[in-house]
């Protein structure tokens, strides 16, 4: 378990604020702290496109924004394809320094906006994606979509997902693209690490970012951090980057948890049966297994 | 090309100018959150966890910006000394 008394050094992350106080988000809700952080590591000479998600709802509210540098909202289907016109026209005026971010919710990137992210990974386009990854289509109500994780409860699935949680980051790994990496909000320092990594790569760079939603996942909004902490320490979800196809665990928990622990703090795994938990455990010490042969 | 109008000369309802700041979120909140100071020893997990950015350093103090906390209680999950009170103004059903 990670030490609660950890202290966190504030001079390694950037002063400079670029994301508004006021912002329209549930309370709990993490999707601004990544947007927080993403920013504050890729400093102000950045382009932010945000395709429908949560993020573009909260962050900009009829004539007013809560984001103090340039954002362009896109159609849900086409971020990655927004961005890369944005990178063009940036290279044509000059201005090649510019660095062009999507940020995207779980659906924008794997689900209704992957053709797009497909597309662009292909053409390895010089731009970052970050997908904040809250494993539900939740600007709609929290829907079932390819990231939700297996027994998962949704509305249009009262039951329990029966598939398993596709896997985004070896997805994209498979493009042959120079950055992939994996991050959690509850793992800050490691996240920023990664960002100020990514922004100095050319190429297109793919940054997952675990996001727990206190609406979707059933808890109270105050168990946001301690929630994305134990996926972690459980190992359901692994801290890695996978630099021009070299694989490095950024991450090992010392001793992981059961993944009990994590999946009965929320309501979403009401209806997981004690067999289906056994097998989600048995899934994750298969995949470390295979991780450390 | 010339003639087309610059960002400045655009009307409102086109370009979204930075301006959340004024509809203040503060009033979201249900109960009352308070730092003891002298329990607090800077460790600063409240500061990079506040998903709204309300826990500022100034003079040497942790101070909570009141307009904006939603009293989301993260800080207080967070925090390894106890030192961030919560005080329930309504009991949520």
């Amino acid at each position: 378990m990670m030490e609660m008394s950890e202290k966190i050094d504030l001079d390694q992350f950037d002063k400079e604020e670029f994301l508004g106080p006021s912002l329209k988000s549930c309370p709990g809700c993490s999707a601004t702290i990544v947007a927080r952080f993403a920013l504050k590591a890729l400093g102000k000479d950045t382009i932010v496109i945000i395709p429908a998600s949560c993020l573009a709802t909260l962050l900009a509210t009829n004539t007013q924004t809560g984001i103090k540098i340039p954002y362009l909202h896109a159609l849900f289907e086409c971020g990655s394809s927004t961005a890369t016109g944005v990178k063009h026209a940036m290279m044509r005026k000059g201005k090649e320094n510019v660095n062009v971010v999507t940020i995207a919710g779980d659906s924008g990137s794997m689900d209704i906006g992957f053709q797009a992210l497909s597309g662009a990974a292909i053409r390895n386009e010089d731009i970052i994606h970050i997908c904040y990854d809250n494993e539900s289509a939740m600007n709609t109500g929290g829907q079932l979509n390819s990231c939700t994780p297996f027994g998962a409860r949704t509305p249009d699935w009262p039951l329990g997902k029966r598939l398993m949680k596709k896997d985004a980051p070896s997805i994209m790994a498979a493009h042959n693209i120079p950055y992939v990496a994996t991050a959690s909000i509850s793992h800050l320092e490691d996240f920023y690490m990664k960002l100020k990594k990514a922004k100095k790569i050319k190429g297109f760079r793919y940054i997952h970012v675990l996001s727990p939603c206190p609406i979707s996942w059933g808890y109270d909004g105050r168990y946001t951090v301690e929630i994305a902490r134990k996926a972690v320490e459980s190992g359901l979800w692994m801290l890695y980057e996978i630099e021009n196809g070299s694989f490095n665990l950024t991450y090992k928990p010392e001793r992981r948890i059961p993944v009990e622990e994590y999946l009965r703090m929320q309501r979403r795994f009401d209806t997981l049966t004690d067999d289906d938990a056994r097998k989600v455990q048995e899934i994750v010490n298969e995949l470390w297994r295979r991780y450390e042969e | 090309m010339s003639n087309l109008p610059s960002v400045e000369e655009l009307p409102e309802a086109i370009i979204a100018r930075f301006g959340t700041q004024k509809a203040k979120t503060g009033n979201w909140r249900t109960n009352e959150i308070e730092i003891d100071q002298d329990k607090c020893d800077f460790c600063m997990r409240c500061v990079v966890f506040c998903p709204d950015g309300a826990i500022k350093v100034s003079e040497g103090k942790l101070k909570m910006d009141l307009d904006y906390c939603k009293g989301c209680c993260i800080c207080i999950e967070e925090c390894p000394k106890n030192a961030i009170k919560e005080e329930r103004k309504v009991e949520l059903p």
